[in-house]
């Protein structure tokens, strides 16, 4: 069970944060909503601080536990290139990443979020297993 | 404070709650995200934990929605009414899949990862915005 707290806490503190941005300014937390609109300059006032919350998360943890967390990247520059432009592009498309349609669409019982959930989790399986095929 | 400012500290505290919890439930390591999505190898189901323990309390926050007239500081829930299930949303959805499994990053915690330092993880970022760019500038504009 040990390995697992963190992992449950760590999400329930997510849900916490969501449930915050919810209930004191009506918004969805979901990432990729809130960067893409920042990127079109929308709502600025709100989403540019989350965006900054969001990095500042991990140098609480620093502050908190005295390492920075890990972060190990394994893919190369082109993969991360590849799976960066397949992230940006297909969460807006699908309007939703693991936050919106994960956390607060499944939490919402939304039938778009669980098909969307279903797909992503369905075809990142598919990729890890072909790229562990492929010696990656 | 006027309504503005209590939206913006609101969104900031709720923010950098995230993005602690991402840091302290290992979603911020693509080699953990990756160890999930491994079921026919070594698969780490440790980020079952994450999704529960977030589902359970945003479900809760979702109650309490429910039970509200308005937000604290707006008056009005901005939250998705559509319902119908497109093909944007499955399309987007497996192309979205495929790229978190390649680079073992969601956009939540490639964007909290950057105070690490890491150039991977600014090269993903940057990759990712134009990915995004991509869609909203041109893609979903096509014929408009």
């Amino acid at each position: 069970m040990t390995p697992y707290l963190p992992s449950l806490l760590g999400g329930m503190l997510i849900g916490l944060s969501a449930a915050m941005l919810l209930l004191l300014n009506g918004r969805i937390a979901g990432i990729s909503g809130i960067v893409g609109r920042l990127t079109q300059g929308a709502n600025v006032s709100t989403n540019l601080p989350f965006v900054a919350g969001l990095a500042l998360g991990p140098i609480v943890f620093l502050f908190a536990f005295g390492h920075w967390p890990d972060v190990q990247i394994t893919a190369g520059w082109p993969l991360i290139v590849v799976a960066g432009l397949l992230v940006g592009f297909g969460s807006r498309m699908g309007s939703g990443c693991t936050s919106g349609h994960g956390v607060l669409g499944l939490a919402r019982l939304s039938p778009r979020s669980a098909v969307a959930v279903a797909t992503f989790l369905t075809t990142g399986v598919v990729s890890v297993a072909m790229m562990r095929g492929a010696g990656l | 404070m006027t309504r503005q400012l209590l939206q913006t500290v609101a969104a900031l505290v709720s923010g950098t709650v995230f993005g602690f919890g991402l840091a302290l439930s290992g979603m911020l390591d693509p080699t953990r995200v990756q160890g999930f999505l491994d079921i026919f190898g070594a698969w780490d189901p440790s980020l079952v934990f994450v999704l529960g323990g977030a589902v359970l309390v945003a479900f809760m926050g979702i109650q309490i929605m429910d039970r509200m007239a308005r937000p604290t500081f707006d008056d009005t829930f901005h939250v998705p009414a559509k319902r119908e299930i497109d093909a944007p949303l499955v399309i987007g959805s497996a192309l979205f899949g495929l790229g978190w499994g390649i680079g073992g990053f969601c956009p939540g915690p490639a964007i909290a990862s950057l105070s690490v330092g890491l150039g991977q993880s600014f090269l993903f970022v940057a990759a990712m915005l134009v990915g995004m760019t991509i869609h909203d500038r041109m893609w979903s504009r096509r014929g408009r």
